[in-house]
């Protein structure tokens, strides 16, 4: 009895026709507002972007169209990149600032018990 | 020309002071206990503040009750009422130590599954006073509490957990009744879940933000008016003091402000007052169940963004190899 696995999409792209790269439509599987919003926030900082937005398709479905559109001849999936590694990064520095903020509030917490 | 200028507005707003600069951003826990934390993020934008507020309610995981295989069941509770108040009472198991449990396993394996069981009978209490009507002198074990949840250790979970402290975070929820006769034998499995697919797996009591109000006082206010302005705000916002005999009011901690506007109920006082917020202060509150401390949660929530983002950053990856 062959087992299929069935890998489900996580990402996918929609290219509208005769733009060559510059516009694309991404979807996201299993997403919602939450890395949509911040996402869209990240991309939108990049001032080769001329567009982009987020829509989720139908709130029955957890799946959101992610448009980027450039200008500049550039590949629409530079910036998606691009602002995914930039939202790794402020989430890692807020990370190392709160847990620094953490500790040295229980120091100061430590200390004042004394 | 007025949507490009609001697209520059936003570039703006958005490069300044962010994280490009990143002196500006900063984090400072102001209160801090075993279940409670409050800290204060400046500098970031809603964006991402709503991003870790969602993440601590939805997609933070904890253990909770999922199966309840019912061997005995007397009671009044009916078996499904029953195993819905079990599946929501909190679990004090450390997530991170468990997988997720797959799609198809029906038996449930160690490093997956907990197993839990709450065996109970109640009697007649046969030293009871004759005429008393008092159901705690009556009854023995009438009331089902979470203390009577016991942990059965599956495979090597003995081993690995030698303090064997895994039970429920509460020991005083109230499960169910019973009356004499009436017994309850049933065994659980406790998996490792997300708040997206059911509440029970909710690791925060709640978690929320609010922004840091602005009060500005646009005129100087004094004697009576002043009073009236004290009281139109929260404890401790405005305070009066006294120079050359004149009461004169000033803002004094605009951060313990509740927003009633009151204060725009009193047409002498409404224009002397500007009552907005400042943009990229944000207050979190985060309440835990007690499943993890809260500052374990919000750390576990960042680190949750962040495999979000790498999830799709290998996708792209894998997919352009190809």
């Amino acid at each position: 009895m062959a087992e299929e696995v069935e890998r489900k999409p996580v990402l996918e792209m929609v290219q509208a026709d005769g733009t060559d790269g510059n516009c694309v439509t991404f979807v996201l599987h299993d997403e919602d507002h939450t890395l949509g919003n911040s996402l869209r926030y990240m991309i939108m900082k990049n001032p080769e972007v001329e567009f982009c937005g987020y829509s989720i398709t139908h709130p029955s479905e957890s799946k959101i169209n992610f448009r980027i559109q450039t200008r500049g001849g550039i590949l629409a999936i530079e910036p998606f990149r691009r602002g995914l590694t930039e939202l790794v990064d402020v989430c890692q520095h807020v990370l190392s600032k709160f847990e620094a903020s953490v500790k040295e509030y229980k120091a100061q917490r430590e200390a004042e018990m004394d | 020309m007025a949507a490009r200028g609001g697209v520059e507005e936003m570039r703006n707003r958005v490069i300044l002071g962010e994280f490009g600069v990143r002196n500006n951003f900063r984090v400072d826990v102001i209160h801090m206990d075993e279940n409670t934390l409050e800290f204060d993020m400046v500098g970031i934008d809603a964006a991402i503040a709503n991003a870790f507020r969602r993440i601590l309610l939805a997609e933070v995981p904890t253990m909770a009750v999922e199966k309840v295989f019912v061997y005995n069941n007397t009671s009044i509770v009916q078996d499904e009422i029953l195993a819905h108040r079990l599946g929501l009472i909190p679990i004090r198991a450390d997530p991170r130590l468990f997988e997720y449990k797959n799609q198809g396993d029906e038996e449930g394996t160690e490093i997956d599954t907990l197993q839990f069981q709450l065996k109970i009978k109640c009697s007649r209490n046969p030293h009871s006073a004759r005429e008393s009507s008092d159901p705690n002198e009556l009854y023995i074990n009438h009331k089902v509490y979470s203390k009577h949840i016991t942990w059965v250790p599956l495979g090597n979970q003995a081993d690995l957990f030698p303090d064997a402290d895994l039970r429920p975070v509460h020991d005083d929820i109230l499960i169910a009744q019973l009356r004499p006769g009436q017994e309850i034998d049933v065994l659980m499995h406790c998996v490792k879940g997300i708040g997206k697919d059911h509440a029970k797996f909710s690791p925060v009591a709640t978690a929320s933000y609010r922004l840091l109000p602005d009060i500005t006082l646009l005129q100087p206010i004094e004697g009576e008016a002043a009073e009236t302005l004290k009281k139109c705000f929260s404890p401790g916002v405005i305070e009066i003091q006294n120079i050359k005999g004149k009461k004169v009011a000033r803002v004094a901690n605009a951060r313990m402000d509740t927003f009633s506007r009151e204060i725009f109920r009193h047409d002498d006082l409404k224009n002397l007052v500007r009552l907005a917020r400042v943009r990229d202060h944000y207050i979190f509150s985060v309440e835990s169940t007690g499943v993890l401390p809260p500052d374990v949660l919000v750390s576990e929530a960042i680190k949750v963004l962040i495999g979000k983002c790498r999830r799709f950053l290998d996708e792209l990856d894998s997919n352009h190899m190809d």
